[in-house]
């Protein structure tokens, strides 16, 4: 029960997989921790709008820039809206811009390093070269000059997000599917007839399946920071729309002046959920891949 | 070790050759109408069509490219629309208070993670240990501009400590006359010791920023090397000779763990220069990446594109430096080059 991408599982797969998890966060209670706070935040995307006790966007400016109090958990913003409803209801679209890019890249970058790990040749070098040139740049430089160039929404921050992660899934895709296209299974496949496609979709795609899952959680984390930077210097979600970002930029300002509360709930949210996809993902790479354990 | 150089060199090129080309597009996929943005909002039809004579926007695609070509060979990266400036002067004034700023957060970075990790790899699983694995992991979980905040908030607001987060250096002192752009070492050469102090002042918050940032990978990989060595059969030998712990660690040991941890300033580097951005955001700071999203503010592309192709430059030539670095310090790269 080492590995659960490679060995055959006699009794039914989902269940061992169940009983392989449970073993997992018994063993590395921290990912226990994680997943519980998983289970929080998308709670709080999935409902987040229908539990909290204001309206993130209407203001009361008699109540502006009132530090937390038992009405206010999180105090009030200079429009004197209610700082815990905001960073409540900004879950979901932070947690949506992280899930749509970290998928596109997942579905594009993996597509792309698989085949080209296991046709070689051209696709190869192509594949190859778009991941270095993605490298060549600092990447949330590039990130920047992408959303500045397509114009400056929310599907240009997913969309630049996938860009810049592309090099990372490409390259682990590439180099799984490469040691696999010798392997006996995939001889097996391709002696009994199959073309080269169809090995592709049933053989390799689903062995390297697992360890792009181990990566998307772990650059979930990065593309929340990655979003979030980007709407912290003015690009995509625009206010009043509440998000961590944009909320710590309005914040800023009165962090000088001793309002900190504007600006730390929004960002200490940002790190919970950064810190807790990070400590997920290192927990699924036990998961998956209990050699690569630190 | 010059041919290792040379051929490092010439691996750069088809990087530099990308992302020339990147940059390129870039200004092609701007939304509507290149021309008519270029021309502003308030330009009639025949205003944006001598906008596009003039940027040559009417020629084919493979002229455009090689003009693009020639004008950054000549170092024309065009000019700002609201400040009217060419870009290229108004990034090379701009360029030192980055690269001060972005050095210091490095060196910062350095001094603390590198012993860290070699105290956190002597003792395993130890206080310290566990310390490094703590601060590595929350360092890579804050957002970059909210560190720098909470700086701000504890050691201006709080303690008072900190000079308020405006600029390179208070409006009471001039600036030291520019002999490198640092006022750090300007300041020294024009024998001005106060300017040095308050220069200093100004830039200890945002470096430490940058440095809490940029800490992780460096301890986390300093941490794994010396504990890869640290379990050689040539620090065993040298243990067992009788040298000294100290010289056992440092002048065996790290040595050969310094290597991996070269490596990854690379990525770190990455890192930096996009957290540099947020980071003079935050600080107010004159650099260029607050010049840069100035003018992502007001639409204004020209800067953008060149700080984006500033940036990418500058990063291909670090991880050169890094690869050049690597060579000097271990001499079998050099034999297989």
């Amino acid at each position: 029960m080492t590995d659960i991408a490679a060995t055959p599982r006699p009794d039914g797969g989902l269940a061992a997989l169940v009983r392989h998890a449970r073993y997992v966060i018994g063993e590395n209670p921290v990912t226990g921790f994680a997943f519980a706070l998983f289970v929080l935040i998308v709670l709080a995307a999935v409902l987040g709008p229908h539990i909290v006790p204001y309206d993130p966007l209407a203001s009361d400016t008699a109540q502006a820039l009132k530090p937390p109090n038992a009405h206010h958990w999180f105090g009030t913003d200079q429009l004197g809206r209610d700082v815990f409803s905001r960073v409540i209801v900004a879950t979901r679209l932070d947690f949506f811009i992280a899930v749509a890019s970290v998928a596109l890249v997942f579905v594009v970058g993996g597509f792309a390093g698989v085949a080209a790990g296991f046709f070689g040749d051209w696709t190869d070098r192509i594949v190859g070269r778009v991941a270095d040139t993605i490298m060549a740049f600092p990447l949330f430089v590039l990130a920047m000059g992408i959303v500045a160039a397509l114009g400056n929404t929310v599907q240009n921050i997913v969309l630049a997000t996938a860009i810049v992660n592309f090099p990372l899934y490409a390259r682990i895709a590439r180099a799984e599917a490469n040691i696999r296209r010798e392997a006996g299974f995939v001889e097996a496949a391709r002696l009994s007839g199959n073309s080269d496609w169809r090995i592709l979709a049933f053989q390799i795609l689903p062995n390297v399946f697992p360890i792009l899952v181990v990566q998307m959680s772990l650059t979930m984390g990065y593309a929340i920071l990655n979003a979030a930077g980007l709407s912290f210097i003015g690009l995509g979600v625009r206010p009043p729309t509440p998000e961590w970002g944009i909320m710590v930029a309005e914040g800023a300002t009165f962090m000088v002046s001793g309002e900190w509360w504007n600006a730390f709930f929004p960002g200490m949210a940002l790190m919970v959920a950064v810190f807790c996809f990070n400590l997920l993902g290192d927990g699924l790479r036990d998961m998956v891949d209990p050699r690569r354990r630190t | 070790m010059l041919t290792m150089i040379a051929k490092r060199m010439a691996m750069a090129i088809p990087s530099l050759i990308g992302v020339v080309v990147v940059t390129f597009f870039l200004t092609r996929a701007l939304p509507g109408d290149p021309a008519a943005y270029f021309a502003g909002p308030a330009a009639t039809p025949a205003a944006i069509e001598q906008v596009r004579v003039k940027l040559g926007l009417d020629r084919p695609l493979v002229e455009q490219f090689g003009r693009y070509v020639i004008d950054l060979a000549h170092g024309n990266l065009g000019d700002s629309l609201t400040t009217g400036q060419p870009v290229l002067t108004e990034l090379r004034t701009r360029l030192p208070a980055s690269a001060e700023l972005t050095l210091l957060g490095l060196l910062v970075s350095i001094l603390i993670a590198v012993p860290l990790g070699i105290v956190a790899a002597t003792r395993p699983n130890s206080l310290i240990d566990h310390a490094c694995r703590v601060v590595s992991t929350a360092g890579v979980s804050l957002p970059v501009f909210f560190t720098g905040l909470i700086l701000v908030y504890v050691f201006y607001y709080l303690l008072g400590w900190a000079p308020a987060p405006l600029g390179r250096l208070d409006v009471f002192y001039d600036t030291p006359p520019q002999v490198t752009g640092f006022y750090l070492i300007d300041s020294l050469l024009a024998r001005q010791p106060e300017v040095f102090v308050a220069s200093l002042k100004q830039l200890i918050l945002p470096a430490l920023t940058l440095g809490i940032f940029s800490l992780a990978p460096i301890a986390r990989m300093t941490r794994a090397a010396m504990l890869a060595v640290l379990s050689s059969d040539f620090v065993r030998a040298a243990r067992a000779s009788g040298l000294s712990p100290f010289t056992v660690i440092v002048s065996y040991a790290f040595r050969n763990a310094m290597l991996p941890v070269i490596t990854t300033l690379g990525m770190v580097f990455s890192f930096l220069l996009g957290a540099n951005v947020l980071v003079e955001k935050v600080f107010a700071w004159p650099g260029i990446g607050s010049y840069a999203v100035e003018a992502l503010l007001a639409s204004d592309f020209a800067p953008v594109q060149g700080f984006v192709l500033t940036m990418a430059v500058m990063y291909v030539a670090l991880n050169l430096l890094i690869d050049v670095l690597y060579g000097l310090i271990d001499p079998r790269v050099r034999l297989e080059a």
